[in-house]
């Protein structure tokens, strides 16, 4: 059953003629994915490349046109939170940012355009989704995804290649993988994903990965807490050998005013009756080991 | 990017927020002339570093090493702070002079201290009260909050630990910007009243309009004082602003200052690298954010610890491997280094060539361990295999931990 996305997705893309959209979106193609429209301001009557890929100026037009119901966005920063919302405004059910380094401003403006839409924005900065053999949605490399029972959630991309990696090694599939993001401030957290997946009967276990900053690990623990059921959840919190005060690559990766540690959120899973592993390398096995 | 108390008042007074006068000066006879020209018969010489906590500090040049590890705790010590008042031209010459070039050490700062370069020579003022006052993103509801406390001067982590009572919290909805009420709310949580209640709506209104017009990240004004006359003053300011931002306001972007920054997170930088230099003794070259974290923490949990972090990147070029490699041997603790990268985009063919390359060109005197998984990985083991240098792979993540620890705890 998978969460997000599935065979039945219909994909446009935002910034479809720039170097790492075109690139990433042949990726797409060859994986399968249904990527049906491009969106480009002034260049719309073009096709994309020889892939006979309709491009259009609006997502209006392209949702009209071709029946999208999701768009990823390779925008450059300056214009990527208008990208956002005009994806939202077009009442698409799904939009994955890709871009990395949209100003904080502009998301605190979208954050607040999106309030009372219908519209799940996952990311910015983030990976993408993944459904394993049926829909591929961002940057990640579709070939280390094989199709399963593990659900993988993360605020890092290279981080769930290496869980996807590490589950691979033991035989085990994902269900779906989901990276929301590594900014300040993202469309969907880690609670709205646990959701997702606590209603997906396919999902058996859950990877989740968190990072210094913020605290949407220690909200999730709570949730968790209160909401889970006993499937289980094994988690890693990358930066406990993070200086205090340095953003860590990731802007939202800052222990800042003593907040975000990666103590605070252990502590917190562990509480909430998470499997934590402080080893990054022992994902896989961890979670083999609880599937028995 | 992290500015300077002079220019980010500077930057605030455009939007109306109230400061003393003052101005900048990097010599004794700049201070001088700053404090002739202010006129006042108080002035204020503040050393300038990209730290809090100045009025504490003490200068490694003037106490003993163990006043310093009080100051470098916040702890009262023997000596003089980075803060002083001058009440002629005579003394802030001499105040300036006795900061200028020196290393100032305070609770911020770590023992190793920052050199002050620039003192700010302002006037002073009566004080009445001192309230603290920040302004930063509440994450979890993404809506700009000021966060405040009556209790000015006061450190806000210790206060929102031991009394959060304290301590108020206002949010502000963006597609409104800050009402008049929730200005009131602001000075009245500050025990405002009176006349001095309705004229400080212009006050917290200029800065929340700072705050969003300059892209800030982070706004601290501690102390904020209401003086004997009745006026709101920020009488400090601290301003870190948004890093991707800085492409809209390229009169702020000139006032980085590179002195305050690494030499070699600057070169890292300029290499499009995020690196962050760290105290241990394994140095680390890893693709995606997230898994160089990951990759320090396994460092320490296997018993060593990492020298840096260094992320080269989603789609790294061999020039950007080679420079990751010059950098990380520059410091003299690396007594090993790892390398890890997990191929989705990147190749690791490329990063084969480019790791080759750089051992070439850069030498190589210690163990390096080298993990490629992913896209290509066979071929870029291959690559490595068969160029002759003493490189040791790994094939996964925890190999690659254990090996590069063993060689660093063999040596």
């Amino acid at each position: 059953m998978a969460i997000l996305v599935n065979d039945q997705t219909r994909l446009l893309c935002q910034g479809i003629t720039g170097k790492s959209g075109a690139f990433h979106c042949r990726q797409m193609l060859e994986y399968g994915t249904k990527l049906v429209a491009g969106v480009v301001p002034g260049k719309g009557g073009e096709t994309f490349e020889d892939t006979g890929v309709p491009i259009f100026d609006s997502v209006e037009e392209a949702k009209a046109a071709t029946g999208a119901n999701a768009s990823v966005i390779f925008v450059p920063p300056p214009w990527a939170a208008d990208g956002i919302m005009e994806a939202v405004d077009a009442d698409l059910d799904l939009v994955v940012a890709i871009t990395e380094g949209i100003p904080v401003r502009d998301m605190v403006h979208v954050a607040r355009f999106m309030e009372g839409k219908r519209t799940r924005l996952v990311g910015p900065n983030c990976p993408g989704v993944i459904t394993p053999g049926q829909c591929k949605i961002g940057i990640m490399p579709g070939h280390i995804h094989v199709p399963g029972s593990v659900g993988v959630l993360s605020r890092s991309g290279t981080l769930t290649y290496e869980a996807v990696g590490q589950l691979g090694e033991v035989g085990l599939g994902q269900s779906s993988a989901v990276g929301i993001g590594g900014d300040p401030i993202i469309g969907t957290k880690f609670i709205d994903v646990l959701e997702l997946f606590k209603a997906d009967p396919e999902t058996e276990a859950v990877i989740m990965i968190g990072e210094i900053g913020g605290t949407a690990e220690e909200e999730a623990a709570a949730w968790i807490e209160a909401n889970w059921d006993d499937r289980p959840i094994v988690s890693f919190i990358a930066g406990a050998t993070a200086p205090p005060g340095r953003r860590m690559g990731h802007a939202g990766a800052i222990i800042s005013g003593g907040q975000g540690t990666a103590a605070s959120k252990y502590a917190a899973l562990e509480q909430a009756g998470v499997t934590i592993v402080r080893s990054p390398a022992a994902l896989g096995r961890t979670v083999k080991d609880l599937l028995g | 990017m992290k500015l300077h108390e002079y220019q980010a008042k500077a930057l605030l007074a455009g939007f109306g927020v109230r400061t003393l006068p003052g101005e900048a000066a990097s010599t004794p006879q700049e201070a001088r002339a700053a404090a002739e020209r202010l006129g006042a018969e108080l002035v204020v010489v503040k050393a300038q570093i990209h730290a809090g906590g100045r009025g504490k500090g003490r200068f490694v040049e003037d106490v003993d090493a163990g006043e310093i590890a009080k100051a470098a705790k916040g702890e009262d010590a023997a000596g003089k702070g980075g803060v002083r008042l001058a009440w002629s031209a005579d003394e802030a010459e001499a105040a300036a002079a006795a900061m200028l070039g020196k290393t100032l050490v305070t609770k911020q700062t770590g023992l190793e201290g920052r050199q002050v370069r620039t003192v700010f020579v302002t006037e002073g003022c009566d004080i009445a009260t001192e309230f603290y006052l920040s302004v930063m993103l509440d994450r979890s509801t993404n809506r700009v909050l000021f966060l405040g406390s009556a209790e000015g001067g006061v450190d806000i982590e210790e206060t929102a630990h031991d009394n959060p009572d304290a301590i108020f919290r206002v949010e502000v909805d963006s597609a409104v910007g800050m009402t008049d009420f929730q200005a009131r709310a602001i000075g009245r949580s500050l025990g405002l009243t009176g006349k001095t209640l309705t004229k400080s709506v212009g006050f917290f209104r200029a800065l929340y309009e700072g705050y969003m017009g300059l892209d800030c990240s982070m706004l601290e004004i501690n102390p904020l004082v209401l003086t004997k006359q009745g006026e709101l003053i920020a009488l400090d300011c601290k301003m870190d602003t948004d890093g991707n931002a800085l492409y809209r306001h390229p009169a702020v972007a000139e006032l980085r200052d590179l002195h305050e920054e690494e030499a070699t997170e600057i070169e890292a930088s300029e290499h499009g690298l995020s690196f962050i230099k760290l105290d241990g003794t394994i140095g680390c070259m890893v693709n995606g954010a997230g898994l160089a974290m990951a990759t320090m923490d396994i460092i320490q949990f296997k018993g060593a610890s990492p020298a840096n972090f260094l992320d080269v990147g989603g789609g790294a070029q061999q020039s950007q491997v080679e420079a990751a490699f010059r950098i990380i041997t520059k410091d003299p603790n690396v007594k090993g280094i790892l390398v890890n990268i997990f191929g989705g985009i990147m190749k690791c063919d490329v990063i084969a060539q480019g790791v080759i390359g750089a051992v070439k060109e850069v030498g190589l005197q210690v163990p390096l361990v080298v993990r490629l998984s992913g896209t290509n990985a066979d071929l870029g083991k291959k690559i490595l295999a068969e160029s002759g240098l003493a490189v040791i792979p790994a094939s996964n993540l925890d190999e690659a931990a254990d090996k590069i620890v063993a060689a660093v705890q063999g040596a």
